[in-house]
């Protein structure tokens, strides 16, 4: 079984969205989808300075099995990306939450964070998918 | 909701924690944690795959070679050693491929060939239809366990655990077999690499397995199979050519004995037909140099027109993307350009083998 932290939100599509303290939020994907996915071998993140639009593709990442597009959480503009995953994109697959983070983003309405869901909705998501 | 067949290591699989897929009405293990993991381990030491899903026939009888000089575009005539085996296809009457297959000369008049698990149902129909024919019996064993071993420690991991009477296979040419009663072990496998493929009574393949595994011969799962047979350049069935591919445009004219002409086989006539007027696509490999995946259905374009990818993925032993293509058979660009998801990157056309033995056969790009 896959994990999903608690202090995390998420979307149909599994990215996760993590909150952080000066107002940014770090964007991934889950244990599950990397899961899913299979050995990750590129990964292609925005640009930073790039403006991002929720629910549109901003990002792919190509795995051993498939290519697979990574869907904007939250609109606003992308600050910083994963540059060790041009090197070490199995950095995806080891640590889905933490060293495997994708891009952070200035949003600009932090309020999309409450159409997201919270872990428990997102183990009931999965649940039911497969 | 059919059941899944599964062979006699299904439970070992589940021991090793394999994630289980359908494969062709099998389930079967597509990794067990890390399909790059297990594509290196098999580069660098050696790693172990259940086959037991491919299908053993015995061919024997008077009139077997006659039969198989007939039935495969390979020649047996050419097996002069026993224990000596073909690679070949099975065509069918218009010159497409039924399925390719492996078949040794076991002595006399009998042989043995291994086919495709998906094809297996037709491959036996059709051997036992042309069969009546001839003075012959073709014999399905599906009771054997098969297990290939492969990489470069592959041979010495396995010859102490082989049966006593079966461990000259460390002298074995490549596309040799021994066997005693019960085992059989062939110098053969699917990976570019040195190693064997082991068939054995079903109820002591679990045995073998978990000494292999105590030996240091990690399991192996689908999914590597694939990249590592890719990178070998070696064809997958279904994938690469099916009952509609003409054999010479899947680059598998060399596996056509046409040099006796007084003898007949199944698809004969429209191969030297197709090989008279020229044939109108080739296969060609084809190197992604930059970042991006080549994948089954990818568009190439040329100036002749377009072309397509049969197999392609990102080669974990290269660390770039390599695929087979066919492409129109008069262009001769050593540059042409893929269509991955709507840009177009340029690809470099190369012979379609990319990984022999651990090495690499095309150039790479310097970092």
């Amino acid at each position: 079984m896959s994990e999903a932290p608690k202090d995390l939100k998420y979307t149909k599509s599994h990215e996760w969205v993590r909150s952080e303290a000066d107002g940014s939020v770090t964007v991934g994907i889950t244990d599950h989808a990397q899961e899913l996915l299979g050995d990750l071998v590129f990964v292609e993140a925005p640009e930073a300075g790039s403006t991002i639009e929720a629910g549109t593709a901003c990002a792919t990442v190509e795995s051993v099995k498939a290519a697979s597009d990574i869907y904007a959480p939250i609109s606003g503009e992308v600050t910083a990306v994963n540059e060790d995953l041009a090197d070490s994109p199995e950095k995806v697959n080891e640590s889905p939450f933490e060293d495997g983070w994708l891009f952070k983003v200035e949003p600009s309405d932090a309020g999309q964070l409450d159409a997201l869901m919270d872990a428990d909705a997102y183990a009931a998501h999965v649940e039911a998918e497969s | 909701m059919t059941t899944l067949k599964t062979t006699p290591l299904h439970a070992a699989h589940q021991r090793a924690g394999a994630k289980l897929v359908d494969f062709a009405g099998w389930e079967m293990p597509l990794h067990y944690g890390s399909q790059m993991e297990e594509h290196k381990r098999v580069r660098e030491s050696a790693g172990m795959f259940d086959v037991s899903h491919m299908q053993v026939v015995d061919i024997h009888g008077p009139q077997a070679q006659a039969f198989l000089r007939y039935l495969l575009a390979n020649d047996v005539a050419k097996l002069k050693t026993e224990g000596r085996a073909l690679y070949s296809c099975m065509l069918n009457e218009a010159g497409g491929v039924i399925d390719d297959l492996i078949i040794y000369w076991t002595g006399g008049d009998t042989y043995r060939a291994v086919v495709n698990a998906a094809t297996a149902e037709g491959d036996i129909a059709h051997m036992q239809a042309v069969a009546k024919d001839f003075d012959v019996n073709v014999e399905p064993r599906p009771e054997f366990a098969l297990i290939a071993i492969q990489g470069p420690q592959a041979v010495e991991k396995t010859l102490p655990l082989l049966p006593a009477d079966l461990r000259n296979a460390g002298d074995l040419k490549p596309f040799s077999a021994v066997w005693n009663d019960k085992w059989f072990v062939a110098r053969t496998g699917y990976t570019g690499e040195d190693g064997f493929e082991v068939m054995l009574p079903a109820d002591e393949a679990d045995d073998l397995w978990e000494k292999l595994k105590d030996a240091g011969v990690h399991p192996i799962g689908l999914g590597a199979r694939d990249t590592l047979r890719l990178e070998a350049g070696m064809n997958l069935y279904g994938t690469d050519m099916d009952d509609q591919t003409n054999p010479l445009t899947a680059n598998l004219g060399w596996t056509i004995a046409l040099k006796d002409a007084e003898r007949d086989f199944i698809g004969r006539a429209p191969i030297e037909q197709s090989k008279a007027e020229g044939v109108k696509e080739r296969m060609v490999g084809l190197v992604l140099d930059g970042r991006g995946v080549l994948r089954g259905g990818t568009r190439i374009e040329t100036e002749a027109g377009d072309g397509v990818v049969t197999s392609g993925s990102f080669a974990p032993s290269l660390g770039v993307s390599v695929a087979f293509a066919r492409i129109p058979a008069g262009v001769e660009a050593e540059q042409l350009h893929a269509d991955i998801r709507g840009r177009k990157l340029p690809v470099r056309v190369v012979k379609p083998v990319f990984v022999r033995n651990g090495e690499p056969q095309i150039d790479l790009p310097k970092n």
